[in-house]
């Protein structure tokens, strides 16, 4: 699905990606994985050509991603911005059909996959005419959902869909989540902290550390077969409640 | 040439009707009470020769009258010898009238033979401070070093006028203020001010009861009353120009100073005694036709609102494009910030005269100025607006696959639509009251009796147009309120619920 090849980024001094390479196969969960500013961000901003890597070469389905092929190529990508990046001044529905009105689809049909997709990451129907400024952060993601499969995308990128959720809505459209993507089969391309999340939902994770891949595999092979002592670092840095209720003193 | 055209096309679309109607002769005056009468005086000896006349009243200042005259956007104005010498043609070293008529007719101007009378400056004192001081020469000023003078700015600036004053009689007084003639008067009755320039056929002097200083070096030049004219009229309207060198010798001092009296004190109408006078020398019967005060506000309104429509309604469709370049390049953006900032540091009187040469005198000039007014706060705001769409909604617009043209239209205007709209409104408001300069190059709206209230010391004629200035200001506000409904979307209008 995304071919990279020595891809670097700088950002002034900064190395925010450093030479590398990565293959992200189709109809798979891909899942980066790293602490705060090692690249996760600036990689899928690579990935959909809203960067332009400094050296290296980024393919997506065989096409090379550069300035004059990625406005095509995005309407086959559904973004999910950290944060979810909806659109203020329009409703819900608006925000999910913005692209679709834009491109001209018919009304009838825009207005029946709404309440198709309304249903499938179970946004109640009168959410649609609110603004974001009316519904809940939960439901933002939701609505922002919504908007990346609009158009039926290949790959859906999620950059930290469930930043700034409490655990219970969280953990609610974890599953939910899960669930779509499962029964879509889309290739899916997440960023997250967490390695919980991660090992949830990840077919394959990438742990990333100052812009370069430190191992790829799934979660069993990161947790009992690390390629170096930061990995375990990185895996048991992440506190669990057992923890918690071990540290409790008796 | 080109933009006068198209000025001229937009005139004749929107100016109100009276401007643009044929005529044969335009008059200027300039703004004090004599040289009102005096274009009324022309106008009615032109038409009764049978002329379509247009009279400009108060334009402000000699600059804007020459500067017609030779454009040829006036024909004909009242002008003083002394002017001509010392201001228009300062520099030449033109020794005499010959000189000066041949300096004139180079320019294609003729100048009639005096009207009359000699309209000189004098420095005047109150009678009774004067007497207790015993000043009677302006050699005698020279001893009372803490008189405060009040001098009208055009005195202050003249070749002839306060420096060289000054010099010639080594005044020492240190408080010296420059401000409108008129209210130089206010200032001596009130007592703040104790000596001030004035014109020796003023109607204040009676008035005041002021003592006109003796010039005992023989400091201020001869200011002779003439009607300047353009040379093309002695081919193109014989009839009008032997009407208007009736004039000739016909004003002495007194008869000046009194009609300048009968406007100032006695409210009649310029028209009036110009009427009135034309009438008693020549037998001359001028028609008089004086409008109610409704049709004047009317008229004032009509024109102070085609002034402000047009010249916001180009501005909002140039300085929004502009803004978005400014907000899209930022290299070409300070570029543009900085001129459309510099625009606004003109003075608007000097803006207005700029104008003069490329546009003439009338409702273009004082349109263009109040359009380049208007810039700056929308092209700002328009800036500032688009700048401050948060970048994580760019990007998504970016991501979504959408082309910058769309972005802009379906997401990052409507965002910064409260902005835009803001700028719009500050610039409508700012519009409204520099509107009201348009009067000084004969635009005519809400400052004509401002103008005219100012001249004749009368507050009712003043407030007859600062209020509905004010007011047309407080409507404008209103509407953009409105309008900021329509406009801004309601998803920003709402606070988040978290
Ligand atoms: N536009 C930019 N200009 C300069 N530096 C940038 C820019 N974008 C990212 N960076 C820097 O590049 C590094 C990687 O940033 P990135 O956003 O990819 O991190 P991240 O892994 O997504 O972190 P987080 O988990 O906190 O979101 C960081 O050090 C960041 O400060
Ligand atoms: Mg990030």
């Amino acid at each position: 699905m995304f071919d990279l090849k020595n891809v670097s980024k700088k950002f002034g001094d900064l190395v925010a990606i450093d030479d590398l390479d990565l293959d992200v196969e189709g109809g798979r969960t891909t899942v980066f994985i790293g602490p705060s500013g090692c690249g996760k961000s600036t990689l899928i901003r690579v990935l959909m050509g809203l960067i332009p890597p400094d050296l290296g070469m980024v393919r997506f389905e065989g096409t090379e991603v550069n300035a004059e092929t990625a406005p095509l190529l995005r309407r086959k990508m559904g973004y999910v911005i950290q944060g979810g990046g909806l659109f203020p001044h329009l409703t819900a529905g608006e925000n999910a059909a913005l692209m679709a009105r834009f491109l001209g689809r018919p009304r009838a049909e825009t207005a029946a996959r709404l309440i198709e997709l309304a249903t499938l990451v179970q946004l109640p129907e009168d959410a649609l005419g609110r603004y974001p400024a009316q519904i809940s952060g939960g439901q933002r993601q939701r609505v922002a959902l919504m908007r990346a499969l609009m158009l039926d995308p290949d790959v859906l990128l999620l950059d930290e869909p469930f930043g700034a959720l409490d655990p219970i809505v969280r953990y609610r459209l974890q599953t939910d989540l899960r669930d779509i993507f499962r029964e879509l089969g889309k290739t899916v391309v997440m960023v997250t902290h967490d390695i919980a999340e991660a090992g949830f939902f990840g077919d394959l994770l990438v742990l990333l550390r100052d812009g370069q891949v430190i191992q790829k595999g799934p979660i069993e092979q990161l947790v009992h077969a690390p390629a170096e002592a930061y990995v375990d670092e990185f895996i048991s840095a992440q506190r669990t409640l057992l923890d918690c209720l071990e540290e409790v003193p008796e | 040439m080109r933009g006068r055209c198209l000025a001229a096309l937009i005139l004749s679309l929107a100016w109100p009707a009276g401007v643009t109607e044929a005529r044969d002769l335009t008059v200027g005056s300039k703004a004090f009470t004599e040289s009102v009468v005096l274009g009324e005086m022309i106008g009615h000896l032109a038409r009764d020769a049978g002329a379509i006349v247009l009279h400009h009243r108060q334009l402000g200042g000699t600059r804007v009258l020459w500067d017609s005259l030779v454009l040829g956007e006036i024909d004909v104005y009242p002008e003083y010898t002394g002017t001509i010498a010392n201001e228009i043609l300062v520099g030449e070293g033109l020794e005499d009238e010959d000189a000066v008529r041949a300096a004139l007719g180079a320019r294609g101007i003729v100048m009639t033979r005096t009207l009359g009378f000699n309209n000189t400056y004098a420095i005047g004192m109150r009678e009774g401070t004067a007497a207790k001081l015993g000043i009677e020469t302006i050699s005698d000023l020279r001893g009372h070093r803490d008189l405060a003078f009040g001098f009208g700015n055009e005195f202050m600036d003249r070749g002839d006028g306060w420096p060289s004053l000054r010099n010639r009689y080594r005044l020492p007084q240190r408080d010296v203020t420059g401000l409108d003639h008129d209210l130089a008067y206010r200032g001596l009755a009130g007592g703040s001010i104790d000596a001030i320039d004035v014109y020796t056929t003023d109607a204040a002097i009676e008035y005041y009861g002021l003592r006109l200083l003796e010039d005992d070096l023989g400091h201020f030049p001869v200011y002779n009353a003439v009607v300047l004219y353009r040379a093309e009229l002695e081919s193109s309207q014989p009839a009008v120009v032997a009407a208007i060198r009736r004039l000739e010798g016909l004003i002495d001092e007194t008869a000046m100073s009194d009609m300048n009296a009968q406007v100032q004190h006695e409210r009649l109408s310029e028209t009036r005694v110009a009427a009135d006078f034309v009438a008693e020398k020549l037998g001359l019967v001028a028609e008089v036709r004086e409008q109610g005060w409704l049709a004047q506000l009317w008229r004032n309104t009509a024109d102070h609102l085609v002034l402000v429509a047009i010249s916001l309604s180009a501005a909002l469709v140039i300085s929004i494009p502009l803004g978005i370049v400014a907000a899209r390049r930022r290299r070409l953006g300070q570029a543009i910030l900085a001129v459309v900032g510099i625009i606004q540091t003109i003075p608007s009187l000097a803006l207005f005269v700029f104008m003069i040469p490329l546009l003439g005198i009338g409702g273009p000039p004082a349109m263009m100025a109040l359009f380049l007014y208007s810039l700056l706060p929308i092209v700002r705001n328009t800036y500032a607006g688009l700048s401050d769409v948060p970048p994580d909604l760019r990007e998504s617009a970016e991501a979504m696959g959408l082309p910058p043209g769309a972005r802009l239209r379906l997401v990052e205007l409507p965002m910064a639509g409260r902005a835009i709209l803001a700028g719009v409104k500050t610039s409508a408001v700012i519009n409204v009251g520099t509107a009201t300069l348009g009067a000084l190059i004969g635009a005519g709206g809400y400052g004509q009796p401002i103008l005219t209230g100012i001249r004749l010391d009368d507050v009712g004629l003043i407030l007859s147009g600062a209020v509905p200035a004010a007011l047309l200001a407080l409507l404008v506000q209103g509407l953009f309120e409105i309008a900021e409904r329509v406009v801004v979307p309601r998803g920003l209008r709402l606070k988040p619920v978290e």
